[in-house]
Order: structure tokens, then C-alpha cells, then sequence
């Protein structure tokens, strides 16, 4: 572990810190300088992407625990402090919300209140790197929760026709899962403090802890883990308390949607990893054939109603219920393959889903529409619109050579040792996948472009600049995701590990050869990418 | 008199009756009540006296005697801690401010604040500052809690800082009360007067240490809070909301009176110190009468602090009072409530905590999920806030059912961090009620961010505040009280208190759409008399949000006060 001394940079904090002076900056900016404010809230964000490349250059690979690490007492009298750190599993996050939220900003243009709008975003991007980085409970949470309200007023002031429905809807269903992780933060805390004598909201100190019999009971532990998984299955979303995400999806503008669906939800799948895995291993093993059930019967469920949608956004969102599906299936598994693969899929679905509505949202730009059936036959018109559309949407499927495969197919592999029957139900939602987005495909840009469908414009050069990034990383990713997997499998070793040692859970037999295999298959990637190619 | 008093008491020997023994009086633990009385007196007898308004003089004297106090404050030796003296300090220029602002006036012959208001501004602020050396005495080490009056009036941190919190629920409604008056051309001494009264009654509540005293208390609050309900002359409103108030608090009055006669009949005592002490050593075989006591006072307290099924009053009464009134009454009210429901039952009551927890427990479930679901269905804005307001007292009494120190201390913290998110709203709520104080409904409220942006995000912070939102001090608020009761291992009660907060969030959220995500009624722009936010509401508003922000993200300002405010019951007398 790399110990800070005081003359580092307190980077993690700065990443934090920027964006949320930048949004008070956003808001002071005077009323006659409106055309300031994009430019500002852009730079501020790039600015904080710098902070965030510093910090993957120096990133070491080979080191399990957490990096960068900065403490400060902030609520002594209640042991809580500002303690951020990053490790494997979040590093890429915070590297995702680095790159989204400056594409987001760019690429879309509020219409009305620019200021506000933007000064909410970055307020939204300090609190999502808050969320990713905190390492004690208490500030977790307030990151967890504060993210609600920018994005509250996201959906609600910049949304389409049901918007108040949805952003109300999402603030509580929200909070209904955090009201129930804040008695389970609390109730741990002082469960532990009644053993040890220290009030103490430190994750590390309290992990160190958690796993002894003697201070919380395995009762006790499967109780806790239930209100944190809640919290956190609210966030997924997981069927079946999925129902707040077609509505928030559909009705946000197209940055909201980006964002909710590249990061926010992943406050949900990280926050397992993260907090209720670690806090809780041997309660996590017991309740994951629950977890296992409701991921697959979501991957299954939602793919199903995705295929059925006349709304083109209302589609990509229900296909991000399914895929999510997916994450949980792997973080249950609790095989080294398993959690990596969802640690690397929940940035793929990051990249493929947020280009994704960034695509409908520029069709909707165009026409007006979102309804599948008033669309068509669009590639004539945009060609170029087609073709990354078609990219985007081959990842998001699961195409070899692509982002979305490494990730499915470590997921799928390593859950097969544990949770055989789950993952064949699983891989349907493959298929399916490949039956409602090719579908919707076919309806959207095939067939003859009649009336307005013929007039569309192509990409102009803004909208590639702004896809192009996210173009580059699901090819690089897809096809040489090494670099990604050597930082990310420390950090989900130790955490397999503490659950093989704190819960009735060994890892399977066939898994002790698991990573190597998995560099097999990896490498085998570029070459079917070839063939799909050719 | 005192001779035919101890003659029928019979205690005293025939012979000895001429010598009148009377309690020891520390004067000094009355400081903040002679303050806040002669204050009322002097402010009503004066301005009954002088029939043209004052001169500026007045506020000339307060320029003058703020600095002094601070220059005073400043160069006080002889202690360690600094908290006071900065709070001194920071009275005295926010008296000056107010006595500025009072001087210098926009409009000919209209002061920015009205004298009387600044009157009670500056004997508020007084009583404060006399109330934080008392501070400084029961929190010195060496000194320490004491009682006075036999033991019939206690001085501790408790006491100390619900008088504090009252008396800083007075100074809020004042500034908002100021202008709301001028605007109903109802100018004049008596609601302040009042107000300060009912203040005075809720002190002698917050450190009673006698059930007569409690009640003495008790009454002196409520007669003028029923007064005040009915304060506005020409809304028919608000004389059925003092009607209402007045019967019902009368009605509640009597329980409680019931309840001290048969604590006294079960334990013989009146005397806080002495039930306990008593409750303490006996074991009683027969404990009914005790019980119905306990439930008796219960009903009484209940009443003030509206639990539920207590509640019913309070919508009604919070719709047609005067919403400067309502401002006072949701938080120095409750305050001298939860002041003596700590005092009598964690403290005196203590040993039988396992008989009256589960009656609180209940009362807090019922207070907040129905306070919570009800709220949800209003459209009186006024309404919604009162739901609101008992769902808040749900959560103290959630704090209450924890009957601990900590518990205590997340009650105190609740009741402070509370006393200014719901006078900010109140002040919002004036404001936007416009002249007549009639426009309450929710569509008033839409296209708000619009109009006033400044008023809107003010008034968004606070809602999100009250639904506990992190980085504000509702959310530590409720953060502590979650805390208390988990310690005290009612984690299906912490469950409870959370889910109910959920449901309520749904009534803020409805403000905070009216106010950024609708347009304005077609109605509400051509009635379209401007809004105007005047000095005093802007400063009570002002002073809201900022305490919101600030303690929202340091809470232990607040937090080490409310940890050292533990009440205690001790026969000591002071010096």
C-alpha cells in the first residue's frame, strides 16, 4: 500500500473538490455571460479527467489494496473522516465518470437555464467521484444520497412530457432503499462500537471487524446485509425494483440519461462490491442465490419487455436492466472471473449504453421522435450515424472484438463453476439481447426513409468528436482488455479471497487455473474480431 | 398568608408560624426569565404610554449598547472557553445590524424594522446572552447543575439550551412577525408581547423541576399561544384557529392536571427530585395510580408537541394562525414540549422507563406514518407544513423512546436544527401569503424559481433540508436520532422513522416541483401584485439557510452543546 506523505497531491480529494467549486463557479457566472458557461463547465470537467489521468499513470498495478489514500478527521466525536482511496474495482469507475460527464457536457445542450443546468451536472460529477472514492460509510452516504438531487432537477427541468412523474418517482424510490441503508450504517456502527468501544464509520476498520462471530452475530450480518443490498438493488436497478428506471430513463434529457445510465447505476453494483460484499461476506454468500434470482430473472424479464417497446430510449433502458442482470450474476458468483468480469462490464455498459442514448438522442434531435414506428429506414440519410450505431449496438449485444463480450463472457465463465444453472438461464438473455437491439435496428434505420425519415441530417463534426472516444475504448477494450484486467484482479482477489475465507463459499476446483484461462479466451478475442471483420 | 398556608398544611408548629421560613432564591438561575418578563412589561407599558411613535433614539441606544456588550464580551478574563463570548459577540452585531436597519429607514417614517420588533430582537438576544453565562456556570466543572426554590427549579445544560432554542424561535418570529403585521395594518406592541410571555412560560417549562412549576409553565405558554393563534383581527381563520386551540389546550391542560394529582396521590411528592428519589427506593406493589399518571401526562404532553393521536388540532390551528405565530409555535413550542416530556419522563420517570417506553414507542409510530401519509394528500400549504412539522415530532419522539443521553442529546439537536429550517419556512410561507395572509394553496408556489429565484432556492434548501438530505442539519438531525435509537436497540422503530421520512420527502418534493418545474397559474399572474421580500423575513431566511448549510456540514457546532446539555435532577442549590 502506498502510504501519502504530506507532500503529495491529495489528488482524490481534488477530484472531488474541482468539480464542486467549478459548479459554484458555473453558478456565479453573471446572467449576460451565458455563452461563458458551457465552455467553463467543459473545461472544469476536463480539468478533473486531467486529475483522473494522473491518477491512472500512477496507478499501481500489481497492488491489491487502495491507493492515494488521504484520511482527515471531519466528525471527530463520531469517528467520522474524509477518507477517499481507490483501488481496482473503482479505479475504472472513476475513470468513467472522468470521460462521460465532459462527453455529456459537450454533446448536449439543455435548451433553457444553461447555467443551472450545467452547474448541476458537476455538482452531479462531485458527487458521483465522492461516491466511488469514499472509503468510510458516513461520507459514502452522503455522496450516495446528495446524487439524487442534481439529477432530480436534471429529469425534472429538462425532461420530456412526464418528467415530474419520473424525477419524483426516482428521488424516492431512491431513498427509500438509502433510509434503509442509513439504519443499517448506523445499527452496524454501533453494534461494533458496543464491542470494541470505538465509534468508528471507517470501512476498513469496521471490515476488519464485521467478519468476527463474536461482534455481529451471523443473524445480526444477514439483517445488515439486507438493508445495505436494498440500498444498493434500488440503485441497479434490480427486478423487481426496477420500475423507477424506464420512467427516469426515458422522460431525462439526453445528458441525464447518459449519465444515470453510464454512472449512476453503478453507485448500485459497486456499492456491493464494495460495501455489502466486504462488510458482509459470509451474509453475501447466504443470501446470493436471492441476488442470483432476481439478476437472472432481470436479464431475462427486461429483455423480454425490451423487445416489445415502441420507444426507442424506453428499449435501451429496459436492455440496461438486463445487462445489469449480468453484473450481478458475476459479483454473486463470487469466482475471481466472475467479479472482474462485472467490474469490467459495469464499465462497458458505461461506454455502450451512454453512447447508445447519446445516439437516440441525436435521432431525436432530428425527428422529434422517439417511437420506433415513425422511424425508418435512416441509414440512407445517415450513414455515418448508422455505422456507429451499429458499433455501439454490436457491443452492447456481446459481439466478439467488442467491449461487451470480454466482460459477458468472464461473467458467464465464471459463474458457470458456481451458479451453473443461473448463468444457462442467463446466456439466453444473450440471444435475446441480439433479438430486440438487431430488431430495433432493422426498424429504425432499414427499410425505405419516407416523409421526414428521408431528410434526416448525417453526424455532423461535433457529434463524432463527441462519439469518437467512446468509439475508440469499445474496440480497444474488446479487443485488448489486459491492461484493464491486471489492474482490476488484485483488488477483486483479495475481495474473493475474504469471502472464501469468512463464508461456507471455496472457490471451485476448476477456478485455480481461472485467470490464466481467462487470458486465453481474451486473446482469442482479436482474432474472431478479425474474422468478423473480414 | 404564609401563616394560614402553613397552618392548613399543618406542618408547621403553631408556635413557630410567625417565623415565615421561605426557599432560598438564587436569582441568577431566573436571569433569562426576568429578562424576557420585564422585557414584555416594558415594552407594553411604554408604548401604551407614548402614543406617537418613538424616536430614533431607541435604536440609537441599542447602536450604542451592542458594541458595548461585544467590547465587554472581548475583554472578559477569567475563563477558557471561547464559545460564549463568541456568541456574545455575534448577538451584539446582529443587534446592531437590526438596530441599523431599524434607523435607517427606505421610506419616510418606515423603519426597515419596527421598534417594537426591535425591542423584542434585543431582549431575546439579551436573555440569550444571560442564559449562556448560566451556561458557563453548569458546564464549569466546579460548579456545575444546580436547583433553587427547594429544589423546585433546575438549572442545567438542558434547561439552558431548550431556553436558548426557544429564545432564538422568538427573535425569528419577530423578524418575521414585523413586517406581516404592518402589512395587515395590525402595527403594534401585543404580538410581541405575547410572544415574549409564552417564551417566558416555555423556560420556566425547560428547567421545572416540580410538576406545579411544569404546569405553572405549561399555562403561561399556552394562554398566550392561544391568544397569539387568534392574533389576526380580521381573518375569521385565525379566530377559529385560537377557538379551537384554546378548548383543546384547555382540554389537555385538565389531563395533565389529572395525571400530576395521581403521581402525587402514588408517590407522594410533586417534587421531581423527590418522585425519583422515591420511585428509586420503593418497590410498589400496587403501581395504578402511578400508571394512569404516567398516561394521563402523557395525554397532556402529547397534546403539546402534537403526537398523533394528540394532533388533530394542529393543522387547523397552524392554517388560520398568523404564520409568523405558526412559525413560533412549530418550534419554541415544541421545544418547552419535549423539554418537559425529557425532564418528567427520561428523568424523573427513569426507573419506570420499561413501563412508559412502549406507550412512546407506539405514540412515535402512529405520529410518523400518519403525519406522514396525511401531509402527503394536502393542498394548503400552511397544512402540509403542520403534517410536516408532526412528522418531525415523531422523530423526536423517537429520540424520546430511547431514554438515554444520547437520545437526549439527538432530541436537543433535532429541536435546534429544527427551530430554524421550520421559522425559515414559516417566513417563506409569510411572505408568499401576501397581504390578507390568504394565499396559501400549492399552486401560489409555482413558477416560484421563476419570479424570486433567490426565495425559491432559499426555501428548496430548507424542504430538502426537512426531508433529510445529506450535507444539511435535517439530515444530521435525523441521522442522530436514527443513532439514539439503534444504541437503544429499537431498530424496527429506526426503520420506522426512515420509511415515514421516505413518504414525507414526497410532500417537499411537491413544493420544490410547484416551484421549478411548473409554470405559474394563469389566476396567480393576474391577481399579480408583486412579491416583495422584506428586510425582517429576508434576514429570518437568510439566517435559516445559512445555520442549515453550516451546521449541515459541521455539525459538531451544534453537536458538542447538545452532548454536554444532559439533564440532570440535583438538589444542590447554587451559591
Amino acid at each position: 500500500m502506498i502510504v501519502t506523505t504530506a507532500f503529495t497531491l491529495p489528488v482524490l480529494t481534488l477530484l472531488v473538490l474541482v468539480p464542486a467549486v467549478g459548479a459554484l463557479l458555473v453558478a456565479l457566472v453573471p446572467k449576460d455571460r451565458g455563452d461563458l458557461v458551457r465552455p467553463l463547465a467543459v473545461l472544469v470537467s476536463l480539468a478533473t479527467g486531467a486529475f483522473a489521468l494522473h491518477v491512472l499513470a500512477n496507478f499501481e498495478a500489481a497492488l491489491p489494496g487502495y491507493q492515494f489514500e488521504s484520511e482527515h478527521s471531519w466528525i471527530s466525536s463520531l469517528g467520522i473522516s474524509w477518507h477517499v482511496g481507490v483501488d481496482g474495482i473503482s479505479l475504472f469507475l472513476v475513470m468513467l465518470t472522468a470521460l462521460i460527464f465532459p462527453i455529456a457536457m459537450v454533446a448536449t445542450d439543455p435548451g433553457h437555464d444553461k447555467k443551472a443546468y450545467f452547474a448541476w451536472l458537476l455538482m452531479l460529477e462531485a458527487g458521483c467521484m465522492g461516491a466511488f472514492l469514499a472509503l468510510d460509510l458516513f461520507l459514502f452516504f452522503v455522496f450516495f444520497e446528495i446524487v439524487l438531487v442534481p439529477m432530480y432537477f436534471l429529469i425534472g427541468q429538462w425532461g420530456h412530457g412526464n418528467r415530474i412523474y419520473a424525477a419524483t418517482k426516482f428521488f424516492l424510490y431512491t431513498m427509500f432503499g438509502s433510509a434503509l441503508m442509513l439504519v443499517g450504517i448506523v445499527s452496524l456502527v454501533y453494534l461494533v462500537a458496543r464491542d470494541t468501544g470505538e465509534i468508528t464509520f471507517d470501512l476498513l476498520r469496521l471490515s476488519e471487524v464485521t467478519t468476527d462471530a463474536s461482534v455481529l452475530s451471523p443473524d445480526t450480518a444477514m439483517w445488515l446485509f439486507a438493508a445495505f443490498a436494498i440500498a444498493f438493488a434500488v440503485k441497479v436497478p434490480i427486478f423487481p425494483l426496477h420500475t423507477w428506471l424506464p420512467d427516469a430513463h426515458t422522460e431525462a434529457p439526453t445528458g441525464g440519461s447518459v449519465i444515470l445510465a453510464a454512472v449512476m447505476l453503478k453507485l448500485g453494483t459497486y456499492g456491493f462490491i464494495r460495501f455489502a460484499i466486504t462488510l458482509f461476506p459470509d451474509a453475501a454468500y447466504d443470501w446470493a442465490p436471492v441476488l442470483l434470482t432476481l439478476g437472472v430473472i432481470g436479464i431475462v424479464y427486461a429483455a423480454i419487455i425490451a423487445a416489445v417497446q415502441k420507444d426507442l430510449k424506453r428499449l435501451v433502458a429496459y436492455s440496461s436492466v438486463a445487462h445489469l442482470g449480468f453484473i450481478v450474476l458475476g459479483t454473486f458468483a463470487f469466482t475471481n472471473q466472475g467479479v472482474s468480469g462485472s467490474v469490467l462490464q459495469m464499465v462497458n455498459h458505461g461506454l455502450s449504453t451512454g453512447a447508445l442514448f447519446l445516439l437516440v438522442g441525436m435521432i431525436y434531435e432530428r425527428r422529434h421522435t422517439r417511437q420506433i414506428s415513425e422511424l425508418g429506414g435512416l441509414q440512407k440519410p445517415a450513414p455515418i450515424l448508422a455505422a456507429v450505431f451499429t458499433v455501439v449496438m454490436l457491443s452492447s449485444i456481446g459481439l466478439p472484438g467488442l467491449n461487451g463480450f470480454v466482460g459477458e463472457f468472464l461473467i458467464l465463465i465464471g459463474s458457470f463453476t458456481t451458479a451453473r444453472w443461473w448463468t444457462v438461464v442467463a446466456t439466453s438473455g444473450v440471444i435475446l439481447a441480439a433479438v430486440y437491439l438487431l430488431w430495433a435496428y432493422q426498424r429504425v434505420f432499414q427499410g425505405p426513409a419516407e416523409g421526414e425519415n428521408a431528410k434526416v441530417a448525417d453526424m455532423n463534426l461535433r457529434e463524432i468528436a463527441v462519439m469518437a472516444p467512446l468509439l475508440a475504448l469499445i474496440v480497444f477494450l474488446g479487443v485488448y482488455p489486459k491492461p484493464a484486467l491486471d489492474r482490476i484482479e488484485p483488488a477483486v482477489d483479495r475481495l474473493v479471497e475474504r469471502v472464501a475465507e469468512y463464508s461456507d463459499f471455496s472457490q471451485p476446483a476448476v477456478t485455480v487455473e481461472g485467470p490464466a484461462g481467462a487470458e486465453v479466451e481474451i486473446e482469442h478475442a482479436p482474432a474472431e474480431h478479425g474474422e468478423e471483420e473480414g | 398568608m404564609a401563616f394560614a398556608l402553613t397552618a392548613v398544611l399543618g406542618q408547621v408548629p403553631a408556635d413557630a408560624a410567625t417565623e415565615i421560613v421561605t426557599p432560598e432564591v438564587d436569582w441568577s438561575a431566573f436571569m433569562p426569565l426576568l429578562v424576557l418578563i420585564v422585557g414584555a412589561v416594558v415594552l407594553i407599558t411604554v408604548t401604551s404610554l407614548v402614543k406617537q411613535r418613538l424616536v430614533p433614539a431607541v435604536p440609537a441606544l441599542f447602536m450604542v449598547i451592542a458594541p458595548a456588550a461585544a467590547v465587554a464580551a472581548i475583554l472578559w478574563q477569567g475563563d477558557n472557553d471561547d464559545a460564549w463570548r463568541f456568541l456574545v459577540i455575534a448577538a451584539a452585531v446582529f443587534v446592531w445590524s437590526a438596530a441599523a436597519m431599524s434607523a435607517r429607514s427606505e421610506r419616510p417614517g418606515r423603519p426597515v424594522i419596527g421598534y417594537p420588533a426591535l425591542f423584542t430582537i434585543v431582549t431575546a438576544a439579551a436573555a440569550i446572552v444571560v442564559s449562556l453565562m448560566l451556561w458557563q456556570r453548569v458546564t464549569d466543572p466546579l460548579d456545575g447543575p444546580f436547583s433553587t426554590l427547594n429544589g423546585s427549579f433546575g438549572v442545567d445544560g438542558f434547561s439552558v439550551f431548550i431556553t436558548i432554542v426557544i429564545l432564538i424561535a422568538v427573535i425569528l418570529a419577530a423578524l418575521i412577525a414585523d413586517e406581516y403585521l404592518r402589512r395587515e395594518d395590525q402595527d403594534g406592541p401585543e404580538l410581541y408581547v405575547l410572544l415574549l410571555l409564552s417564551a417566558a412560560g416555555g423556560v420556566v417549562m425547560a428547567g421545572a423541576n416540580d410538576l406545579i412549576v411544569l404546569f405553572v409553565g405549561l399555562e403561561t405558554l399556552s394562554i398566550a399561544a392561544y391568544v397569539l393563534a387568534a392574533m389576526n383581527r380580521r381573518r375569521v381563520e385565525s379566530q377559529e384557529a385560537g377557538m379551537k386551540y384554546f378548548v383543546l389546550g384547555a382540554f389537555s391542560s385538565a389531563f395533565f392536571l389529572y395525571g400530576i394529582a395521581f403521581v402525587y396521590g402514588a408517590t407522594g411528592s410533586v417534587n421531581f427530585i423527590a418522585i425519583a428519589d422515591f420511585l428509586a427506593d420503593s418497590y410498589l406493589l400496587k403501581n395504578g395510580l402511578l400508571l394512569l399518571g404516567f398516561a394521563l401526562l402523557i395525554v397532556g404532553l402529547g397534546f403539546k408537541v402534537a403526537a398523533v393521536p394528540f394532533h388533530s388540532w394542529a393543522p387547523d390551528v397552524y392554517e388560520g394562525s398568523p404564520s409568523p405565530v405558526v412559525a413560533f409555535m412549530a418550534s419554541g413550542i415544541k421545544a418547552a414540549g419535549f423539554a418537559a416530556l425529557i425532564r418528567v419522563f427520561v428523568l424523573t420517570f427513569g426507573s419506570y422507563r420499561g413501563d412508559w417506553q412502549p406507550i412512546i414507542y407506539g405514540l412515535a409510530v402512529a405520529t410518523l406514518l400518519v403525519a406522514a401519509v396525511l401531509a402527503v394528500v394536502q393542498t394548503d400549504v400552511k397544512r402540509m407544513l403542520a403534517y410536516s412539522s408532526i412528522n418531525h415530532a415523531g422523530f423526536m419522539l423517537v429520540g424520546v423512546q430511547a431514554a438515554s443521553d444520547r437520545g437526549t442529546s439527538a432530541v436537543l439537536f433535532y429541536l435546534a436544527a429544527y427551530t430554524f429550517l421550520v421559522a425559515g419556512s414559516f417566513a417563506v410561507v409569510t411572505v408568499i401569503g401576501r397581504t390578507g395572509d390568504q394565499r396559501h394553496t400549492i399552486t401560489e408556489y409555482r413558477g416560484l424559481a421563476k419570479a424570486r429565484p433567490a426565495l425559491a432556492l432559499a426555501f428548496t434548501v430548507l424542504l430538502l433540508a426537512q426531508a433529510g438530505v445529506p450535507l444539511t442539519s435535517g439530515f444530521f438531525a435525523k441521522f442522530e436520532i436514527i443513532g439514539a435509537a439503534v444504541d437503544a436497540r429499537s431498530y424496527w422503530l429506526a426503520v420506522t422513522a426512515m420509511i415515514s421520512a421516505v413518504i414525507a420527502a414526497y410532500l417537499y418534493l411537491r413544493l420544490v416541483v410547484a416551484m421549478w418545474m411548473q409554470a405559474p397559474d394563469e389566476a396567480t399572474v393576474e391577481a399579480g401584485d408583486a412579491l416583495e421580500v422584506p428586510w425582517g423575513s429576508g434576514l429570518a431566511i437568510g439566517v435559516a439557510v445559512t445555520v442549515t448549510l453550516v451546521v449541515g456540514v459541521m455539525p459538531w457546532i451544534v453537536l458538542d452543546w447538545a452532548d454536554k446539555a444532559v439533564p440532570v435532577l440535583t438538589a444542590v442549590t447554587g451559591g
